[in-house]
């Protein structure tokens, strides 16, 4: 096994990872970021719209309306103190990220073009919408990655590219540092360090139709829940109203923000009977729910299960101009020229709302209340604050990256000054490399591709949009039934080199006890709220259910915790749009 | 639909050169080339091959498909003949199968200071640039680094040391922000570096590109800039 020493381990080369390696580089640390695909690869690059910040570019805006839309917007389950600092944190962060490079759309006076996003109004919900969505073309995230890359070179962290991470050492002084596998080489590496930050991204990969990256497993959130830490608020799984059907590939909200429409079968303009005032630009949570809504009456396009998201009204400039990478996937894949007829759309698995459970400084916190696991940090979308709550508004994710991404970088920063290495936990280390081992040697008797695939169709039909108690307790039962099945994977005989077989048996690991996870997390949820709707209990339960669901997992038992929602200023009322 | 898959293999260290291996696939006619591979993939585990995004913006998964480099992930099958070769992207090391090193690439682009330099204080808001100085970026900014172009390049394929259509987008790139402070900087050490001298217009970058981008067309502008600016 080969050995490396850095300050700070950053595990993920997304946004939330290279924001917090640029802050802890720029203080004078030795940073290292352990990926498994180069940072450019990262699902980051996929954020279409743009990135939420009150500038007020266009029209008057303020920190406070984007705090109450978040807060609205998360059902009223996200952590205020968090969300409030997060809204105010925004607006230096989008500067921050304007003056470090990165090329914004600009308005005629120079300054970053913004343009309308769901979710997000003026005067506490009581105006019309705003342009918050500071915008790149449709590319802000790879707008904002290569630029975060392009820093770190200059700072010279040390980039360890396609490096499967596969265990997180923990003992109880705290993180130590990771073991990870060279995937290109197929050697097992060890990174010893002082800080370990995880930014592994979502898991929305554990449902057949997703928008998400194939490497969006959920990887960070598996290791952690392995090491007997809790995750939070799993059952919240973000399902984007407009995905390019059949493929499921995310067409961005900044559509509808720039003026597209929801159509059915009929022609009919439907949002209108589900948010009469917001129409398209209501939550996500909401338009998802009223297109399958449509779907299942029966008024999908042709009786199928898609809608059409007609821009065909707009400026031909515009949509070049504005949308101009979703305009050439819609021509490529579909065939469609969106200038001349409807996008076929359906909602599609987009985001994970939950995840490890971490301060504002990002620190991993061990009961998932107060008590914080030393040197172990998360940030992105791996890790809960919660400032999404049980919905996430759009052009938040990317912002959040950003803004808790560098948090932890400064954080880490400073304590790590005072700290020296912890000793590495050989006993961990020898248990990791024989569970590869064991994989490597073992003779396969079942498929891989079959196990995931099951999991992943099932997913979507029990654990999808809409959910009850039978759905999810059948869900829990193929759960157990695939996770037998993956004890007889093996890959006996696999060349070393570039083994994707390998990553693909880790990742599913943890995808089988993500899922097993976020279906118990709905099991125990008796209510609807945000993105998770039960259809056996179809209204929100603040009385009983106001309060964050912790997980933990101990020897394949689970066992659930629930701590209180922070709220600072603004008291839950009904979410009407 | 049923489709003929001529795949290259390679493992380093068991084969001494590569070979082909056929796949008779039955598609379905909304695939991309990448679903075909993660078919195959799924009965013969031991294929190897780059994959991230599946629609077309992180570049992990270009590939050679006919004879012409492109990604796995936005090529339909409908839009292929029956037979199909595939092979990794030229001009660069195999590690296995499909799987090629892009570290020149990643290195030349390196080499370019791929960020923008600025000297003076940032103002407290955004640095203003006008929608004219911001249009300059389009068509380079959104370039997306999977190296089709210098995998397509003969001048890359003969010298290693040549930056290639990949880093000298990105160097025009960063030369024609009107926010970079190093602009002098950057011709001077493109003047010596070996790049836009070395260029024979041969056009393979611009019908590799899988984004439309036309990196003989920076190429242009650099040289432009660096003769009469």
């Amino acid at each position: 096994m080969i050995k490396h020493k850095h300050q700070i381990i950053i595990v993920g080369g997304g946004i939330a990872g290279l924001s917090a390696a640029l802050e802890a580089a720029q203080a004078g640390n030795d940073v290292a970021v352990v990926s498994k695909v180069p940072p450019l690869r990262s699902h980051s690059v996929a954020a279409q719209g743009g990135t939420a910040a009150a500038l007020g570019n266009m029209e008057p805006d303020s920190w406070e309306w984007h705090f109450y839309d978040t807060v609205k917007g998360s059902d009223f389950l996200g952590d205020q103190d968090a969300q409030a600092l997060f809204c105010k944190e925004a607006i230096e962060t989008a500067y921050f990220l304007e003056h470090i490079g990165v090329p914004f759309s600009r308005g005629e006076n120079g300054r970053i073009l913004q343009r309308h996003f769901g979710g997000h109004y003026s005067d506490f919900g009581k105006g019309p919408y705003i342009k918050r969505s500071c915008l790149a073309a449709d590319r802000i995230g790879q707008a904002i990655v290569y630029t975060l890359w392009g820093q770190c070179l200059r700072l010279r962290v040390k980039f360890y590219k396609e490096f499967l991470v596969t265990h997180i050492l923990l003992q109880d002084e705290g993180c130590s540092g990771i073991m990870a596998w060279d995937i290109v080489r197929g050697e097992m590496h060890i990174f010893q360090g002082k800080l370990t930050l995880l930014a592994t991204g979502g898991c929305a990969r554990l449902f057949k139709i997703s928008t998400n990256s194939a490497i969006n497993t959920g990887d960070g959130m598996g290791m952690v829940l392995a090491a007997g830490l809790p995750l939070e608020d799993m059952e919240f799984i973000q399902f984007h109203p407009t995905a390019l059907y059949p493929w499921g590939f995310l067409i961005s909200e900044a559509v509808r923000g720039e003026g597209g429409h929801l159509l059915n079968q009929d022609g009919e303009r439907f949002m209108r009977i589900y948010a009469p005032a917001k129409l398209e630009l209501a939550p996500r949570d909401i338009v998802s729910r009223a297109i399958q809504g449509e779907i299942q009456a029966g008024r999908g396009i042709r009786g199928k299960p898609y809608v059409y998201l007609d821009i065909t009204h707009l400026e031909d400039q515009l949509i070049k101009e504005k949308l101009p990478q979703i305009r050439q996937m819609v021509l490529k894949f579909a065939g469609i020229d969106p200038k001349k007829q409807p996008i076929p759309v359906a909602p599609a698995a987009h985001y994970t709302m939950g995840g490890i459970p971490i301060n504002t400084n990002c620190e991993v916190l061990k009961n998932g209340k107060k008590t914080i696991v030393p040197r172990l940090f998360a940030t992105g979308e791996c890790a809960c604050v919660s400032i999404h709550g049980a919905n996430r508004l759009g052009t938040n994710s990317t912002m959040e990256c950003a803004v808790f991404g560098r948090r932890a970088g400064k954080h880490m920063a400073k304590i790590g000054k005072k700290l020296d290495f912890l000793p590495l936990p050989q006993g961990q280390i020898k248990e990791g490399w024989e569970e590869i081992n064991t994989l490597l040697n073992r003779t396969p008797k079942t498929s891989l591709a079959e196990i995931r695939e099951t999991l992943e169709e099932r997913m979507t039909q029990n654990c999808g949009i809409l959910r009850d108690e039978s759905s999810l307790k059948k869900q829990l039962e193929l759960i157990h039934n695939l996770k037998t099945a993956y004890q007889e994977i093996g890959l006996k005989g696999m060349p070393k080199e570039y083994n994707l077989a390998l990553q693909e048996v880790l990742e599913l690991k943890h995808m089988l006890n993500l899922s097993e996870a976020i279906v118990r997390c709905a099991l125990a949820r008796k209510e609807s709220r945000g993105a998770h709707y039960r259809t056996d209990f179809p209204t929100r339960d603040d009385k009983n259910w106001l309060k964050h669901t912790l997980i933990f997992e101990e020897n394949g038992t689970y066992k659930l915790d629930y701590k209180p929602v922070v709220i600072t200023r603004f008291e839950p009322e009904e979410r009407q749009f | 639909m049923h489709k003929i898959f001529f795949i290259q293999r390679f493992s380093p260290a068991k084969d001494k050169r590569p070979y082909w291996q056929k796949y008779v696939l039955k598609c379905k006619p909304s695939w991309v080339v990448l679903d075909a591979l993660e078919v195959i993939h799924s009965k013969d585990l031991s294929l190897a091959y780059r994959r991230a995004c599946r629609h077309g913006i992180c570049g992990a998964c270009v590939i050679n498909i006919n004879g012409i480099n492109r990604l796995a992930c936005e090529t339909r099958l409908a839009d292929l003949p029956d037979k199909i070769k595939i092979k990794p992207l030229p001009g660069f090391s195999i590690i296995r199968d499909l799987v090629v090193d892009l570290t020149p690439v990643y290195e030349h682009v390196e080499a370019i200071k791929p960020y923008l330099i600025t000297k003076t204080k940032p103002p407290i808001k955004e640095r203003l640039q006008l929608p004219s100085e911001r249009k300059r970026l389009d068509g380079l900014y959104d370039c997306i680094f999977c190296g089709a172009c210098t995998g397509a390049c003969p001048t890359f394929w003969a010298n290693q040391e040549f930056l290639g259509p990949t880093a000298l987008i990105q160097a025009c790139r960063f030369l024609m922000d009107s926010r970079d402070e190093a602009k002098e900087e950057r011709k001077k050490s493109l003047r010596v570096q070996p790049g836009l001298w070395q260029c024979h217009s041969i056009f393979n970058c611009v019908e590799a590109c899988p984004k439309g981008l036309n990196p003989f067309k920076a190429i242009v502008t650099l040289r432009k800039a660096i003769l009469f600016e």
